[in-house]
């Protein structure tokens, strides 16, 4: 059973890519609203792309980075999401 | 089972496009919220799911271990995508965003 490391890069290179489509609608999204939803977007590709990048690379810490990464945009997105309701 | 990685990997990032163009395409906040947060979610427990399958695939402790903590990072990712999709979905209704083209808002009628 062997499977090439070669399609975890490539996914992780089109998880890059992804990235910078949505950093798009970061850009020019017209509400504060739009750029929210495209933080959390990038967010959810950047930890997906390092758990990919973690069995491309056989490093174990890259998923431990991506566990610390997704809890803490956690605490970043509803922050903003609070900061925007007029609660804070 | 090498398959079965290939086949993960694919869906995952046939989804995450899909997510991610959604948020360029749709018209409004509501609309963008709905395709690029569930269509990302989704695609991101299939690579996560092809990690931990090539983990448990290649059978040694190192990988093993690999795979536990993708799990862990799955069910991280799991509670906090939704959760915090819902609170950027309030947060944009409390703060006045209307749907495009909508004629009646049954939730400012009940309130």
């Amino acid at each position: 059973m062997i499977i090439d490391p070669l399609v975890f890069f490539v996914a992780a290179a089109l998880f890059l890519f992804f990235m910078f489509i949505s950093m798009v609608r970061l850009g020019l999204g017209p509400t504060t609203g739009d750029r929210i939803v495209a933080l959390d977007t990038v967010n959810t590709l950047v930890v997906a792309g390092m758990i990919v990048l973690a069995a491309a690379f056989d490093e174990v810490v890259f998923v431990d980075v991506a566990i610390i990464y997704a809890l803490l945009s956690f605490v970043g997105t509803l922050y903003v999401a609070r900061y925007l309701e007029g609660g804070l | 089972m090498s398959v079965l990685v290939y086949v993960l990997i694919a869906i995952g990032l046939l989804f995450n496009a899909l997510g991610s163009f959604a948020l360029i395409r749709f018209p409004d906040v509501y609309t963008r919220l709905h395709g690029a947060t569930k269509a990302t979610t989704f695609g991101s427990i299939f690579t996560t799911a092809a990690v931990i399958a090539y983990g448990f695939a290649r059978g040694d402790a190192a990988h093993q271990t690999l795979a536990i903590h993708a799990i862990v990072a799955l069910i991280a990712l799991l509670i906090t995508n939704p959760t915090g999709a819902h609170a950027i979905a309030r947060a944009a209704y409390r703060s006045g965003v209307k749907p495009k083209r909508a004629v009646v808002d049954k939730l400012e009628e009940r309130s």
